[in-house]
């Protein structure tokens, strides 16, 4: 129901580099200049592979389109990817929290998001701006896996009600406007 | 036709201002005290002069106008929940003498939607209540056109008080009661704005869509609903919602046998992030993909239009 080749969708590439100097910005150079939103990296210079490359893991968001676009890209730059595609979180979801956020013990609640579901909590933006002891909201962008949004949600509304926070949800499977 | 218009609030006064306009003729019209009926047409501006001089339309009991003769009822009684009286009341009386009814009032199709279509059934009179969903626009007469058999969720925004409120809220910058406050002044929010703010009437609208849209199969009631209000939404939240290119809106959705009103992320350039007191209804269709349907949702003479639109849609009797 929903224009899906317009929709940002968070996705996860590996990739495996070679162990030079200047090779990471390399890499993430054909996803900003595609229109990627890099949403974090995760470089694991401690874990050489046996070929002697560092593995490195980028979550990203970009449209369908888009991610086609950056791994074509970073093919033709000859880089090795491992794994690309939405396998593990295909679905981004946006939310804000309001409430007494920091006297209810934010990261407890982020904590209980990401136990409860299999969601990965990839960005966080607070605004307090009567203070943290004064009502509060936050912003957060949730990875999960396809199909998994309606679960997500569910469990967000009832850690949000157990701690008497106000939740604004995305709309509901289908509903991109 | 001819009409008995009962309710001189200001959907009713409407009703009855504009019913000549599209060549109808008020027989009876009547407030919660009065009535004042006349076989040839009433003189309503005379009549509306006394409710404003006086605070009653005439000298009659109420019931005379509902026992006048009278092609349609024209029930625009304050909407009231739970067994939906009087204005329950009123649509039985006009029913059961086989008289059409058109409802502005949400009450009756809301709470007792298979009563009122029972009624129906055992009536020569016809029902309909475009005026109850979202004012002036044509939500229900297009679900109807469409087929509800092939429209397969509707979701929209069918509160213009506290869409005002968060666009005001989004646009300057300011806290909830601020713009509450600012919003009774002009006469956007009402003096207890629960029933807005709480989200009870954008419910209301959605629960008739979704009876429309179940066509008997299954009855729905406010209780049926999952509702939350936008009074616990602080200004930050919109804040991020802004930083992030979204905004907040108060979004009723039917689907999937579920009703649900509450506080929703919607792109700032999405059509559902309508501005001020515009009221917008998306239908999704299996064969025609979305269509939007936006206008005013509320005001004296936007929702008599939809009234008067009904009238022209009934058979003659």
């Amino acid at each position: 129901m929903s224009d899906s080749q317009d929709e940002v969708r968070a996705y996860t590439i590996r990739l495996e580099l070679v162990d030079e100097p200047g090779e990471l910005l390399r890499a993430l150079h054909p996803i900003a200049d595609n229109g990627g939103n890099l949403l974090s990296i995760f470089h694991e210079r401690g874990n050489v592979t046996p070929r002697g490359h560092i593995p490195v893991e980028v979550d990203l968001e970009a449209t369908p389109e888009r991610f086609d676009t950056i791994v074509e890209a970073l093919q033709d730059e000859n880089f090795d990817i491992i794994q690309a595609g939405a396998e593990r979180y295909s679905e981004a979801l946006t939310i804000v929290l309001s409430g007494h956020l920091v006297n209810t013990d934010l990261s407890d609640t982020l904590s209980n998001i990401q136990e409860a579901t299999d969601a990965s909590v990839t960005d966080l933006s607070l605004s307090a701006p009567a203070g943290t002891n004064d009502v509060s909201s936050a912003r957060l962008r949730l990875a999960t896996e396809e199909g998994k949004a309606n679960d997500v949600l569910d469990a967000v509304r009832s850690i949000a009600a157990e701690k008497d926070l106000t939740i604004v949800e995305p709309l509901t499977a289908g509903g991109s406007a | 036709m001819k009409l008995a218009v009962i309710g001189a609030g200001a959907v009713g006064r409407s009703v009855a201002e504009l019913a000549a306009d599209y060549g109808h003729t008020v027989t009876a019209f009547a407030d919660s005290a009065s009535a004042v009926t006349d076989a040839d047409g009433i003189d309503v501006t005379g009549t509306l002069t006394s409710k404003d001089e006086q605070g009653r339309v005439g000298t009659a009991d109420p019931e005379t106008a509902i026992a006048s003769e009278y092609d349609v009822l024209v029930e625009a009684t304050p909407t009231t929940l739970g067994d939906a009286e009087p204005g329950f009341g009123h649509v039985e009386t006009a029913l059961k003498r086989d008289r059409h009814v058109v409802l502005a009032n949400k009450g009756p199709v809301a709470e007792r939607y298979a009563d009122v279509r029972a009624l129906e059934r055992e009536s020569d009179g016809t029902v309909l209540f475009e005026a109850t969903v979202g004012g002036a626009m044509p939500v229900l007469s297009t679900i109807d056109d469409f087929d509800p058999e092939h429209i397969s969720a509707t979701r929209g925004v069918l509160n213009g008080t506290a869409n005002f409120i968060l666009s005001r809220m989004a646009a300057e910058g300011l806290g909830y009661e601020h713009v509450l406050a600012e919003a009774q002044d002009l006469g956007v929010a009402e003096a207890d704005p629960t029933f807005d703010v709480e989200g009870t009437d954008a419910a209301l609208k959605c629960v008739i869509v979704a009876n429309v849209l179940a066509q008997g199969e299954r009855e729905y009631t406010l209780e049926d609903a999952e509702v939350d209000g936008i009074s616990s939404i602080p200004g930050s939240a919109l804040e991020l919602a802004q930083e992030d290119g979204r905004t907040v809106r108060l979004i009723g959705e039917v689907a999937n046998d579920e009703v649900r009103v509450g506080p929703r992320l919607v792109p700032e350039t999405a059509a559902l992030a309508v501005s001020g007191t515009r009221n917008i209804v998306q239908l999704e269709t299996d064969h025609a993909g979305r269509l939007n349907i936006s206008g005013r949702g509320a005001g004296g003479p936007e929702t008599a239009s939809a009234v008067l639109a009904d009238v022209g849609r009934l058979p003659e009797r």
